[in-house]
C-alpha cells in the first residue's frame, strides 16, 4: 500500500498529492509517469510524476471522471492500493537555447519538470499557459522562478488575455523565435499548436495521453499512429515529436469509452 | 464403440455462453475411477514420453484406482506442481493423450481430466507437500509470476533459498490470471496455488517492473545471488494493415486483460469498461483467439466469428476449446485473411478479407495459405486481433549484455542467459508456448541455478 503524505487543492477540479513510494522515486526522471489504482477494484490510471523528493512522488490530477474523482475523496494518511512506475521514456531534453513551453489546463503539471530541466541546463525559457478561467490556471508560482516570460490566457478572459493559447502564440511569433516548443495539454490544443508551428518550421514536442492499462507495452491500448507507423505511448513515449502524430485518430481512441465512463461516474455520485 | 471414455460433465451450452462459470465440471471419484480403469498400465507407456515433463501417468492412475488419492497426487506433483491447472489447459490431444495406445483404435485415456480431478482433490482437502525447509539465507530473485516463475520459485524455495518474486502487474499468476478466462480456469485455483507458495515462504512483490522500477543491475548489486527471468511473451503481434488503430480494433491482450484482470464484465461495479457491440470478429486460430471469441459471446455479442487463414484442421487451438466454441455458437470463417479495416471517423465499421486457398506444405508442416485475389467485406462493431505474441523488449533494452535472438527471445544455454547468474525460461525463451512447458522450464532452471550457486561457492 502507498500512503498519501500530503494533499493540496490547487483549484476546485485539481489536486496535488504526495505519495510515499520509495521504489518509484528511486529511478524517476523528468517525463516519467506512474499508474495507480485507488482501491482493490480500481481502474489503472496514468499520471505524470511532477516531482520526486526522497521517497515521495508528487502527482497532480484533474478530477475528470470516476477514478480521478474517487482519488479526490482520499486524504492524507489514506493509502492507495497500487502505484507502479516510473513508466515511459524520460523526456528527451534537446540542446536548445531558447525554449517555449505551452501548457493547457492540467497539462501545466507534466510540463513543469521538463521545463525546469531546460532552465537548469541554462536554456532561456518562456511559458504560455492557458485554461478555462482564472481558477484553472495552476502552478504559476512554481513556474515563476525559472521562466523569463509568462503569458496567461483564459477562455473567458478572467485572467490574462481572453482566448486560446494559439491566439497568444500567433502574437508571440510576430516578434519572437524559439529553437523549439514543448506543448502539453488537451489533444486538440496540441494538435493546433503543432499545426501552427509546422507552418513556421518550429519543432514541437508533445506528451500524449491515450487510455492505458498495463503501461508496460503488453496490451496495445495506448497505441498511436505517427507518420503511418504504430507506437505504444506507454513504452515508446509518452513524449513524441508532434509533427507526425495522427491527433484525430488519437482523439477518437480517447473518447471510445465516453458513454461507459458516464454511467460509471453516476455510481460514485450515488455512493 | 467399445470401452468409450467417461465424458466429463459440462455446463449446458445454451446457459454457459452467457456466464463466466467453468464450462467443464470435472469428474467425481466414481467417474474418475471408472475412467482410470481404462488405462492398460502399458509396459512401455507412450503417454509418459509425450508429456513435456514426463508425468508418470500409469503410476498415478494406479494409485487413483486404489483410492490412494494423496499418493496419486504426489506422484503427479513430482513432475508437475500445477496439476489442477495443467489438467485443465494442457493441449492433451497433442501430448499425453495423443500418444496413448488406446487412441490408436479408439479413445485415449482422459489423462487431463484425471489429473485435474487429483489436483482439485488436493486443493479442496489441503493436501500438499509439506517439506521441511532448511534456510540457507541466499537471496534469489524471480522476474514474473507466470507458471515459469512460480515453478522456479517453488523449486528454489524447497532447496532453502530466500525467494522473492517481482511482478509488474497488481496480481500474480501471469497469463493464468490476465489471459486465460475463468470459464476455462477459475481464478480461485490459481490464487490457491499462489497462496500455497506464500505459505512455503516465497515472498511475492507486486507493482515492480524489472527494468523500470529496479534494473537487473540494481538487483545484482543489492545482493541477489541469482535471478530467473520468466517474463513471458506479452507483446502482441500486429496485422500491419490499414486501419488497425481504429477504435474498436483490440489486441487480444487488451480485451482479455480488461475482462479478466480488470473484471470489466462486472462494469460498472468494476470501473474499467469494455465495449464490443453485436458483431465481433476475432482474427487468429489459437487458444487466445478461441478465448477471445468465447469471452465476446459471454459479454453479449450476437454474432461472433473467427477469421483464420487456413482450414479448420490447421487451427492450432486445443481441440476441446474449438469444440466448445462451436457449440457456443461461434462461427468459423476459414481460409480468409484480413487486408484492411474500414472505418468512419476512425471508428471501426467493416473488415475486408482476402479469400485464401491451401498450397504446398510449409515449414510448419501445414499447407500454406495462398491469396486468391478475391475479397469479402463484413460489417463489424469490433475486431479482436489474436495472431500471436512475442517477448516484451523492456528487459533486454535495459540490461546490457542480455542476448536475445531475432524474434526477441532470450538466448539460453541450459537455462543460463548470456549473463552469468541470470537464468531464464518459459515463453520469454521459447516464444508463446504452453503452461506446462513454462512450468517445466522454471522447474529445470531451479536445478541449474542451484548447481551454479554451488559451483560458484556461494552455497
Ligand atoms: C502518460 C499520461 C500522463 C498523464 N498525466 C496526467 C496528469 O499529470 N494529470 C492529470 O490530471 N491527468 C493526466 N493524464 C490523464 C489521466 O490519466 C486521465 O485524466 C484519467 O485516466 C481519467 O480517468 P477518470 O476515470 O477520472 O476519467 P474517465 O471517466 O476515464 O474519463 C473522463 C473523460 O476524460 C477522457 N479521458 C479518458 N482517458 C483520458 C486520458 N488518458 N487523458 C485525457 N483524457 C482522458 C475521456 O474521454 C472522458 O471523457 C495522463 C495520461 C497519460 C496517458
Ligand atoms: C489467452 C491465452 C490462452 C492460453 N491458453 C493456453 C492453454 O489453453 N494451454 C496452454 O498450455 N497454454 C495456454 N496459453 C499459453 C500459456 O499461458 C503461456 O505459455 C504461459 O503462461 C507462459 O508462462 P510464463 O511463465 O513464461 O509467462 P506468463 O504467464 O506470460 O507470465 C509472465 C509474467 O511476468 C510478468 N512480467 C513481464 N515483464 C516483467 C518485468 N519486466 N518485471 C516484472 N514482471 C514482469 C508479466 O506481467 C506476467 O505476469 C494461453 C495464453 C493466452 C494469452
Ligand atoms: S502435464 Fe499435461 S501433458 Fe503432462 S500428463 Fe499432465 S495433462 Fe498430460
Ligand atoms: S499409453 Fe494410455 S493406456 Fe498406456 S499407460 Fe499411458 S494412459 Fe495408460
Ligand atoms: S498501456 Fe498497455 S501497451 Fe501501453
Amino acid at each position: 500500500m502507498y500512503q498519501i503524505i500530503d494533499k493540496i487543492s490547487l483549484n476546485k477540479d485539481v489536486d496535488l498529492m504526495v505519495i510515499h513510494a520509495p521504489l518509484v522515486a528511486r529511478n524517476s526522471l523528468p517525463g516519467h509517469f506512474i499508474i495507480l489504482r485507488v482501491d482493490e477494484v480500481g481502474e489503472r490510471i496514468p499520471l505524470t510524476i511532477v516531482e520526486v523528493a526522497d521517497e515521495n512522488v508528487t502527482i497532480i490530477y484533474q478530477k475528470l471522471g470516476y477514478s480521478t474523482k474517487l482519488l479526490g475523496t482520499y486524504n492524507v494518511g489514506d493509502e492507495l492500493n497500487d502505484f507502479v512506475g516510473p513508466l515511459g521514456k524520460p523526456a528527451h531534453i534537446r540542446d536548445s537555447k531558447h525554449v517555449l513551453g505551452v501548457a493547457g489546463g492540467v497539462g501545466a503539471a507534466p510540463l513543469l519538470p521538463q521545463l525546469k530541466e531546460y532552465a537548469k541546463r541554462g536554456a532561456k525559457v518562456d511559458l504560455v499557459i492557458g485554461a478555462r478561467n482564472a481558477e484553472h490556471i495552476i502552478l504559476i508560482d512554481q513556474y515563476k522562478p525559472f521562466c523569463e516570460n509568462i503569458y496567461i490566457t483564459t477562455d473567458d478572459g478572467s485572467l490574462g488575455k481572453k482566448g486560446f493559447v494559439t491566439d497568444v502564440l500567433m502574437e508571440l511569433y510576430l516578434t519572437k523565435t524559439y529553437d523549439h516548443v514543448i506543448a502539453i495539454g488537451p489533444l486538440v490544443m496540441m494538435k493546433y499548436v503543432v499545426q501552427m508551428n509546422k507552418e513556421r518550421k518550429i519543432k514541437t514536442d508533445v506528451s500524449l495521453n491515450p487510455i492505458m492499462i498495463d503501461g508496460t507495452g503488453m496490451c496495445g491500448n495506448c497505441r498511436v499512429t505517427i507518420n503511418e507507423k504504430t507506437f505504444f505511448a506507454c513504452v515508446d513515449g509518452p513524449d513524441f515529436e508532434g509533427e507526425g502524430v495522427n491527433f484525430d485518430e488519437l482523439i477518437a481512441r480517447q473518447n471510445y469509452y465516453k458513454d461507459e465512463e458516464h454511467t460509471c461516474n453516476l455510481k460514485l455520485v450515488k455512493k | 464403440m467399445k470401452n468409450p471414455r467417461i465424458k466429463m460433465r459440462v455446463q449446458d451450452k445454451d446457459t454457459r455462453n452467457s456466464n463466466f462459470e467453468e464450462v467443464a465440471l470435472g469428474y467425481n471419484l466414481e467417474e474418475a475411477k471408472q475412467e482410470a480403469l481404462r488405462c492398460l498400465d502399458c509396459k512401455n507407456p507412450r503417454c509418459i514420453d509425450a508429456c513435456p515433463v514426463q508425468v508418470n501417468i500409469p503410476a498415478f492412475i494406479k494409485l487413483l484406482l486404489e483410492e490412494r488419492l494423496d499418493e496419486a497426487y504426489y506422484k503427479i506433483y513430482d513432475d508437475n506442481i500445477l496439476p489442477s491447472i495443467c489438467g485443465r489447459v494442457c493441449p492433451q490431444e497433442k501430448q499425453c493423450e495423443g500418444a496413448c495406445v488406446l487412441g490408436i483404435k479408439g479413445e485415449s485415456v482422459s489423462i487431463g481430466a484425471l489429473e485435474r480431478f487429483l489436483g482439485d482433490y488436493a486443493l479442496e482437502n489441503n493436501v500438499f507437500d509439506k517439506v521441511d525447509i532448511t534456510e540457507n539465507h541466499i537471496k534469489i530473485g524471480i522476474i514474473g509470476s507466470g507458471p515459469a516463475g512460480l515453478a522456479c520459485a517453488a523449486g528454489m524455495r524447497k532447496m532453502g533459498y530466500s525467494v522473492e518474486i517481482f511482478e509488474a502487474l497488481h496480481e500474480f499468476g501471469g497469463v493464468l490470471k490476465y489471459g486465460i478466462p475463468d470459464f476455462r480456469l477459475p481464478k480461485q485455483i490459481v490464487q490457491t496455488e499462489i497462496d500455497r507458495l506464500k505459505d512455503m515462504g516465497v515472498v511475492f512483490r507486486k507493482n515492480i517492473i524489472i527494468g523500470k522500477t529496479i534494473t537487473i543491475d540494481q538487483l545484482l548489486r543489492e545482493g541477489y545471488k541469482a535471478l530467473f527471468i520468466g517474463s513471458g511473451a506479452g507483446l502482441p503481434s500486429s496485422l500491419n494493415i490499414p486501419g488497425e488503430n481504429f477504435s474498436g480494433v483490440y489486441y487480444a491482450n487488451e480485451f482479455l486483460t480488461r475482462v479478466n484482470l480488470m473484471k470489466s464484465r462486472n462494469f460498472p461495479m468494476s470501473p474499467t469498461p469494455v465495449k464490443i457491440g453485436d458483431n465481433v470478429a476475432v482474427v487468429g486460430g489459437g487458444n487466445v483467439a478461441m478465448d477471445a471469441a468465447r469471452t465476446a459471446k459471454r459479454l453479449g455479442a450476437k454474432n461472433v466469428f473467427i477469421i483464420y487463414r487456413r482450414d479448420q484442421f490447421s487451427l492450432p487451438a486445443r481441440l476441446e476449446e474449438i469444440d466448445h466454441a462451436l457449440e457456443e455458437g461461434i462461427e468459423l470463417r476459414l481460409l480468409r485473411n484480413p487486408v484492411e479495416f474500414i472505418g468512419e471517423n476512425y471508428e471501426l465499421k467493416q473488415v475486408k478479407v482476402e479469400m485464401m486457398k491451401l498450397g504446398e506444405l510449409d515449414k510448419s508442416g501445414r499447407r500454406s495459405p495462398i491469396p486468391t485475389g478475391e475479397y469479402e467485406v463484413y460489417d463489424l462493431d469490433s475486431c479482436i486481433v489474436s495472431i500471436g505474441q512475442s517477448p516484451n523488449p523492456l528487459l533486454n533494452e535495459t540490461t546490457v549484455g542480455l542476448d536475445v535472438n531475432k524474434w526477441g527471445c532470450i538466448v539460453t544455454n541450459n537455462y543460463q542467459t548470456s549473463i552469468p547468474g541470470i537464468f531464464a525460461g518459459g515463453d520469454v525463451v521459447s516464444g508463446a508456448a504452453t503452461v506446462i512447458l513454462a512450468m517445466g522450464a522454471g522447474k529445470s532452471a531451479s536445478v541449474e541455478m542451484d548447481l551454479y550457486l554451488k559451483k560458484k561457492g556461494i552455497l
